[in-house]
């Protein structure tokens, strides 16, 4: 006798034998069907995970606390990477300096060893060196062994420039050197003097060149008025020299020293400032002589 | 006619898309089981350097990437009898090759093999109206092919033109560009129950998939089973199905006569059933280990076991002889390849010039068919397989899939067909009025 509307159970054989229908439901295979559907498959192999970082992340950063121990612990990372032996710098070599130059060097450049490797900044210590005056290229880097090496050309010191803020010492493109206490410390360099004077030393050495005969009286060279020279001898005599070419006005006056001994004579000043009209100022004695002797031959009026 | 170009170029115009998409499902409704196969195509077939016709015959356009078959369920004589059943097996199928393609196909052409396929022969003659023959003109001849009263209810499956006239010339594949006076053209046309057509495509929109065109499935199987110079000189290609047998008739590379026999191995398999007592699934299984058609004396003393579960120890375990079950088999065999006799007979295969016979399809891997056949076929019988296609796994390259293969093949390389021409403009000259009428409205 079995209940209205029981249930039945299946012929134990049945049921073994009743394999299970294969085919998908509508919703399955609709379901499957939308997956495979290319736009979805992208989105969820790709746009699943990284929204899912995303907002992992952002619900760990959103605590400030926990920024900040992740800030520290990032620091601490990095500073004992960087604060391993290998990478740090013990010591600074400087070669082709001075004494004096080697100081000011290391008190330009002013690190604390050691020092890791990672916070020394070669190219600002490169500017800062090549800023102090005396030097005129510098090199950096870091030599194996924990070596700070600094390789420094340092300018020579080509004329001496007497200006109102006192002696100093300029190389040939007219960068400042060093100041000079007294130009007896450098006897052999010559003096050139006047305001914007050091914006035309090359040509003031070529003067110089020039006027090598002249060597033993040659006192300097005066810059006037930012434009030309004039070139001061001993005995108070002055060779005033055109802005353009002077050098050549220069060896015209040479040229005659050497036939009329133009500059042994009572001479103070020799303008060449008009190419076309060489003008000779005599001292005043002079003059008087020379007066004196045209009377005597009977030329004067 | 004009609805049959509609249906018929929709279902082209969806096979378009979907090459354009790049992915195209194949199934192969068949009795006893559905195979759905997934093609991806990735550029045209080109032909090797040298011109000649390389390995795969030009079908390196596509490959199949999924793969899959189920027991077909709601389907009898190869038309569907249960839709639920039998879209419950479509979906099974479709599933495990998308599953196996990774892809998601939105259109697919199918097969079947029943619904009473008749073929007709239709032809016509017109003047051109110029010297040069012209697609327009093609679409005139075609166009002026008498339709035979086919029947309601019936609807036209395929309808390819199978040769062109021009003047006392024949036998012309591509007329198009030569001169001329009268143009013939000869055509083929094969229509089918629409009822069967009509569940298939309910079926598939169940499914919620794109039909992008139907062939008979005798049809395909011939594409895939005959070699080139087969369909070139004539020969009948015959695709023992589950429930259904078709018969394709090849000659000049085009299909000149279908039919079906509502036989096949399901029926060999009921009589094993019937005539030993024991359930389907045992009969199909003894049938596909041990069947033939021919005993010999071995097999008086090869006993066989039956089974059953019914739970009486005696009753399952009966054995009977090979010679018993080869008996129950071949006069079922026999019955369908007269049938399949007569069919031909009826076609006038006889009077083709080559007698070609081409077994293919599940049924005909039955030990010793070829030797039967060839005493009711006529001599010249073989066992076909289905051509090779790239990426096609080694379970889907049996007799079996042959419609499926040939299905792809036709998918990558469609026949010309009727609705493939233009209709000629005086078909509908009050639409193309009207049409005139809208543009001068929409462009003033």
């Amino acid at each position: 006798m079995q209940p209205v509307g029981g249930v039945t159970r299946p012929h134990p054989h049945a049921r073994a034998h009743a394999r299970p229908d294969p085919a998908p439901s509508r919703l399955k295979y609709r379901m499957q069907r939308w997956l495979l559907t290319p736009g979805i498959r992208l989105g969820l192999r790709v746009g699943v995970p990284f929204c899912l970082c995303f907002a992992l992340g952002s619900a760990f950063m959103a605590d400030p606390q926990r920024r900040d121990a992740l800030t520290l612990f990032m620091s601490d990372l990095r500073a004992s990477i960087q604060e391993r032996p290998e990478f740090m710098v013990g010591l600074m070599a400087i070669d082709g300096a001075g004494r004096n130059l080697s100081e000011d060097i290391r008190e330009a450049v002013a690190l604390d060893f050691p020092v890791s490797s990672f916070d020394l900044d070669l190219e600002q210590i490169r500017q800062r060196i090549i800023e102090l005056d005396p030097v005129e290229t510098a090199a950096v880097r870091i030599r194996p062994g924990g070596i700070l090496q600094v390789d420094v050309t340092e300018r020579q010191p080509a004329v001496v420039w007497r200006s109102r803020s006192g002696l100093s010492m300029l190389d040939e493109t007219g960068a400042h050197v060093d100041n000079l206490v007294s130009r007896t410390a450098r006897p052999e360099l010559p003096l050139i003097a006047g305001q914007g004077a050091d914006r035309a030393v090359a040509e003031a050495l070529r003067l110089i060149g020039a006027a090598r005969p002249l060597a033993d009286r040659l006192r300097g060279l005066v810059r006037v008025g930012e434009r030309r020279w004039d070139v001061v001898l001993d005995r108070g005599q002055r060779i005033l020299l055109p802005p353009d070419k002077p050098v050549r006005a220069l060896e015209r006056v040479l040229a005659l020293n050497e036939v009329r001994d133009l500059l042994e004579r009572d001479v103070t000043v020799v303008d060449m400032r008009l190419r076309a009209r060489p003008t000779v100022r005599m001292t005043g004695a002079a003059v008087e002589d020379w007066w004196k002797i045209r009377r005597i031959n009977g030329y004067g009026q | 006619m004009t609805d049959l170009y509609q249906s018929q170029r929709a279902m082209r115009q969806m096979r378009r898309q979907a090459m354009q998409r790049g992915v195209i499902a194949i199934l192969d409704v068949g009795s006893s089981k559905i195979a759905c196969l997934i093609l991806r195509f990735d550029g045209t077939a080109r032909l090797s350097e040298d011109n000649s016709i390389g390995s795969l015959a030009g079908q390196s356009g596509f490959r199949v990437v999924g793969a899959a078959t189920t027991r077909s369920r709601g389907v009898q004589f190869g038309e569907i009898t249960a839709m639920q059943e039998t879209e419950r097996a479509i979906r099974t199928a479709l599933q495990a090759a998308q599953k196996m393609a990774e892809i998601r196909v939105d259109h697919v052409i199918a097969c079947f093999s029943g619904a009473n396929p008749r073929s007709y022969g239709l032809d016509a003659t017109v003047e051109l109206e110029g010297q040069v023959v012209t697609e327009s003109e093609i679409a005139r001849v075609l166009a002026a092919c008498e339709v035979p009263e086919y029947g309601t209810g019936r609807e036209v499956l395929h309808a390819q033109p199978v040769n062109f006239a021009l003047d006392n010339r024949s036998g012309l594949i591509d007329p198009r560009g030569q001169l001329g006076h009268n143009l013939a053209v000869d055509m083929h046309m094969l229509t089918v129950d629409a009822a069967a057509i009509q569940h298939l495509v309910h079926c598939i929109k169940r499914c919620d998939l794109e039909l992008a065109g139907i062939a008979s499935s005798g049809y395909v199987s011939g594409i895939s089973a005959l070699v080139e110079d087969e369909q070139e000189l004539g020969a009948a290609c015959i695709d023992m199905g589950g429930g259904s047998t078709s018969i394709s008739i090849f000659m000049k590379k085009h299909m000149i006569y279908a039919d079906c026999v509502r036989m096949g191995g399901d029926h060999i398999t009921g009589d094993i059933s019937m005539g030993l007592g024991v359930p389907m699934a045992n009969a199909e299984r003894i049938k596909t280990f041990c069947g033939g058609v021919h005993a010999t004396g071995a097999d008086d003393r090869d006993m066989i076991d039956i089974g059953g579960d019914t739970g009486d120890w005696e009753h399952d375990r009966r054995t009977v002889s090979r010679a018993e079950l080869i008996g129950i088999m071949r006069p079922r065999v026999e019955e369908i390849l007269e049938e399949v006799r007569l069919r031909l007979d009826a076609a006038g295969f006889d009077h083709l010039p080559s007698q070609q016979i081409v077994l293919t399809g599940g049924s005909s891997q039955i030990m010793g068919l070829d030797g039967l056949a060839s005493r009711i076929l006529g001599q010249q019988v073989r066992l076909g397989r289905p051509l090779r296609v790239h990426g096609l796994p080694q379970s889907a390259t049996g007799p079996g899939f042959a419609g499926a293969v040939g299905l792809a093949l036709f998918a990558a390389h469609p026949q010309d067909e009727w609705w493939d021409f233009e209709v000629p403009v005086d078909r509908y000259p009050a639409r193309s009025l009207r049409r005139a009428v809208k543009w001068f409205r929409d462009n003033w």
